[in-house]
């Protein structure tokens, strides 16, 4: 198990590598001065100037890059152009209304994906099977926008029941936090529910016929203690890379959902930054996303191996 | 104790119902060890698993027959009552041992499930019980040995495993699928020693089940031939071996490598495919492949019939006509082999 | 392949949405185009089936044109993903060299929620049909890649492929000739899920105003400027969600059935035959 995490450690080094240099490329990589696309081409040779050194544009791009990284590893993003603000307190700042959204919805769809997964697998001679197929894809078929927009318009406004925008912190009173995400998280579940029941059928079918649920069976254990216990105990260690997949779902699908409910997160940021052009804070946020994204698939691999004894005891 | 009478286990498929056992009678008594024999597809594995009932319902399906096990029928009992008989009064070991463990669990929780399905215990005494049971089908060290995983084990330590789990309610009968099949010669040699061992200490029927006859040689006393979900012939294993009266089981017999012959006999395979269960030939099943098949074969099914005490055989052919035929036979196989010499 | 009812339905509707909104100006009875500010905003009726929006438009003429747009940029960045994907994955599967430098750049790609990447590279290129598409396909093409270097994995050693490479043909030929046929389906099945994937994508960017320019009606454009509506004029949202949602469906459908059509051991009516195999197995001994 030591021998696994070190291994798997040392093989993120080249990702958040790669990853760095694309999310430098990204801005250096538009046409034409940064400088100008910045402060828009009418701007006076002063500003301009005076913008490229403060960004350090003046530099060869590597010469750039290394600077850029070595700030990185300070903790040090660069500054907002907007607001300048330093954009890693920017980005913690932000983090509490998106960190809550994603729990929420982590929790709803985990709390739903997981019996119906089981429930469909128990009945899967029954044609629960082929309608729950052709929901979970249905379901990877809406887009979240949309379904938000419509549960905004049944949940907030014909039957208020939640509220349509804004955000509450969680140290303002549990209620209200919950009340205020409720309904976002729902829309993020919605979406993720179906993707993650159907892998998790998938694997518990998969697990269903193999000869270890036959000696169970041959011991006398009842049909349902042997789907929730031994198929779905063996289900499990694959579905728990999905729990990667999710989280990626969801980063993407919170800088949406933010955007329409109003929740002030590192998405709806990410989402003004690009309409104001500040291209540090992008640079900033999207290589934070990437890190997270790289940490959690990191903690998910260890969680896999830990799950499975065959790894477990190598 | 357990009497299987005129049992048919079908299998619904898209291509048709696959007639995998299509009636069979037999009765096994206590302690008795009975084996069954037969090539892939002859429908022995459905039979063990109907005696179970763990066959999948659907597609599988019991259109006739009955199971008495202690005068209650198996196919008509609810699955709460079939769950007090499976693993407590009759319990199953299977082929593949390096799958039938569940690799998640330790080996002595997998164990306790057993025990415990069956028995309120303290789980402390479920352990000691445990224990006690990893020692008498000869695991090394089981105090230690209850808190590994399966994957730390061998094949034949699994099948050992397996055997434990399944005594574990000390069943009234044992039925084991091809339990050496997928082991070293040298292991199944232990693996059979150990279940002669265990039966004798405690006192179960055995059913065992295997398409070798060797393993069946060794350990049955009664012996049932499956050919196309049917049997074709069973009696005691004198009978059986030594006067074989049905050309499959002959057939089966000459497959079998002889290190004690003095004959020059070859290894023969039989020849042609197992019949189409869904479509099965007209007649007897076997004529296709019968190397004395007649007309007659082709038309007249035959039945089970008695020759002597305890052997029934299933064939056209009367005991004379077959030793006649056997002899005609083994004579031109001999001037053929002297030609290629 | 699309003998089978269940991939012939989606597929002949998406053939019709395409035919209908590359004629829709030669059959529309209103123009799409066409503003009358009296008519802002009207809910359906018989002349205006999906109502107008708040220029007073037809909205079902705009539904229709959209579609344009959106299966232009799904249709494109699919065909540029899978070949772009198809070029690495095969080169990344068959030269063990090459294999460990690209799908580490592969894996700093993946490292990125498809959307956020798309998000960041729009806001740097700007948004217009152009870019997006170019956003999306690199979004999207690092999953093909890794779809088709696992597929060439597990057919480089068969015999006929090693039986090729020891008779001297050339790496191009035995790439082309032997190991792109038959890593062909997973490649149909994974182009199909990204076409409808981008066309979700592309409807997420234009709603979130940094996508296709406002001007060019799209999806997401609509739903872009009919979410201040949603209260007063909830049709302007409902029916171009619904063409996104129908459209989509169809791609996974068909993704879905093509995948099965290709494995001849998978679901529907064949997954009982894979179970019957199974037992069939267990109980043959």
């Amino acid at each position: 198990m030591l021998h696994y995490t070190l291994r798997r450690l040392l093989a993120i080094i080249p990702v958040l590598f790669i990853v760095s240099i694309i999310v430098f490329m990204i801005v250096h990589l538009t046409p034409g001065n940064p400088a100008y696309l910045i402060l828009g081409e009418d701007s006076s040779p002063e500003a301009i100037e005076q913008l490229e050194q403060q960004l350090g544009l003046d530099k060869p791009k590597v010469i750039q890059y290394f600077d850029w990284l070595g700030n990185i590893f300070v903790g040090d993003l660069g500054q907002s152009i907007y607001s300048e603000q330093a954009v890693t307190q920017i980005i913690v700042e932000r983090l509490g209304p998106t960190f809550s959204l994603m729990v929420i919805s982590m929790l709803l769809t985990i709390i739903v994906a997981i019996p119906t997964a089981i429930f469909i697998v128990w009945k899967r001679n029954t044609v629960l099977d082929p309608l729950f197929l052709s929901g979970s894809l249905l379901g990877t078929s809406i887009p979240e926008f949309w379904l938000a927009l419509l549960l905004v318009l049944g949940l907030g406004v014909s039957v208020p029941i939640f509220p349509v925008a804004g955000y509450i912190p969680i140290t303002d009173g549990l209620l209200g936090w919950l009340h205020h995400l409720l309904l976002p998280g729902i829309v993020l579940a919605a979406v993720e529910v179906g993707l993650i029941a159907r892998m998790l059928r998938d694997s518990m079918l998969e697990s269903v016929n193999q000869d270890y649920t036959k000696t169970a069976r041959g011991k006398g254990v009842k049909e349902s203690t042997v789907l929730m216990k031994h198929v779905f105990s063996n289900a499990l260690i694959p579905t728990t890379t999905v729990i990667g997949v999710t989280v990626a779902g969801l980063l993407g699908g919170t800088v949406i959902i933010e955007t329409i409910f109003t929740i002030p997160g590192v998405g709806q940021l990410l989402i003004d930054s690009i309409h104001r052009r500040d291209y540090p804070v992008i640079q900033g946020v999207v290589l934070f996303v990437a890190f997270v994204y790289v940490l959690i698939n990191l903690i998910v691999d260890l969680l896999y191996a830990f799950l499975d004894p065959r790894i477990r005891y190598d | 104790m357990l009497e299987v009478k005129n049992l048919k286990a079908h299998i619904d498929t898209p291509d048709g119902v696959v007639k995998a056992v299509d009636g069979v009678s037999f009765i096994i008594k206590p302690g008795e060890t009975v084996g069954i024999v037969g090539e892939s597809g002859s429908g022995k594995s459905v039979l063990a698993h109907s005696i179970m009932q763990l066959n999948p319902k659907p597609p599988t399906f019991y259109p006739q027959g009955e199971i008495l096990f202690e005068g209650r029928n198996l196919l008509q009992l609810q699955e709460k009552e079939l769950r007090k008989i499976r693993g407590n009064d009759i319990a199953m070991i299977f082929q593949d041992p390096m799958s039938s463990l569940n690799p998640v669990f330790k080996v002595g929780e997998q164990l306790m499930e057993a025990i415990l399905t069956h028995h309120h215990m303290p789980k402390s005494k479920a352990k000691q019980r445990a224990i006690e049971l990893l020692k008498d089908v000869g695991i090394p060290d089981p105090e230690k040995r209850m808190n590994a995983y399966p994957h730390q084990f061998s094949g034949g330590m699994r099948q050992r495993v397996l055997i434990a789990i399944a005594l574990a309610c000390n069943p009234k009968i044992l039925i084991a699928d091809e339990p050496t099949t997928a082991l070293d010669v040298t292991i199944q040699a232990q693996i059979l020693e150990l279940m002669k061992n265990i039966q004798e200490k405690y006192g179960m029927a055995i059913i065992i089940i295997s398409h070798d006859l060797g393993v069946i040689a060794q350990m049955a006393e009664k012996v049932l031939v499956m050919y196309s979900g049917r049997i074709v012939e069973k009696g005691n294993v004198e009978d059986i071996f030594f006067h074989t009266s049905m050309p499959y089981t002959w057939s089966l017999l000459r497959s079998l490598p002889r290190i004690d012959s003095e004959s020059r006999e070859r290894l023969l395979n039989i020849e042609g495919q197992p019949p189409n269960l869904i479509h099965p030939p007209s007649g007897c099943n076997f004529h296709p492949r019968c190397p004395f098949a007649t007309e007659q074969c082709k038309l007249i099914d035959p039945e089970l019939t008695k020759r002597s005490s305890n052997h029934f055989v299933a064939c056209l052919l009367s005991e004379v006509e077959f030793k006649e035929a056997k002899r005609l036979m083994e004579n031109v196989e001999q001037e053929g082999d002297l030609k290629h010499v | 392949m699309l003998r089978r009812k269940r991939n012939l339905i989606p597929f002949v509707f998406l053939i019709l949405l395409f035919l209908a909104t590359m004629t829709a100006t030669w059959w529309l009875p209103v123009s799409p185009s066409f503003m009358d500010s009296s008519l802002r905003l009207m809910a359906p009726s018989a002349e205006y089936w999906f109502g107008t929006d708040h220029f007073g438009r037809d909205i079902f003429g705009q539904t229709i044109i959209a579609a344009r747009v959106s299966l232009l940029v799904g249709f494109t960045v699919a065909a540029l993903s899978t070949i772009m994907g198809t070029i690495t994955g095969l080169i990344a599967g068959y030269y063990k060299k090459l294999d460990s430098i690209i799908m580490r750049i592969i894996d700093g790609m993946l490292a990125f929620p498809s959307l956020l990447l798309a998000l960041a590279l729009v806001a740097a290129l700007g948004g217009s049909v152009t870019n997006i598409i170019i956003a999306l396909t690199f979004s999207f093409w690092p999953v093909m890649t890794r779809v088709v270097r696992s597929s060439v994995l597990q057919v480089k050693n068969i015999q006929y492929v090693e039986a090729a490479k020891t008779s001297g043909i050339k790496d191009p030929v035995i790439l082309s000739r032997y190991i792109l046929p038959n890593v062909m389906s997973p490649i149909i099945v994974q182009g199909t899920f990204i076409f409808a994937r981008s066309i979700l994508a592309e409807a997420a960017l234009s709603f979130l105003g940094v996508g296709v320019e406002p001007s060019i009606p799209t999806w997401g454009n609509m739903l872009q400027e009919a979410q201040i509506y949603i209260t007063t004029a909830p049709w302007f949202s409902i029916f171009s969600g619904i063409f996104i949602v129908v459209t989509v469906l169809a791609l996974n459908i068909l993704g879905d059935g093509l995948r099965d059509a290709f494995d001849p051991y998978a679901k529907g009516k064949k997954k009982v035959k894979k179970q019957m195999f199974k037992q069939r197995k267990q109980y043959a001994s």
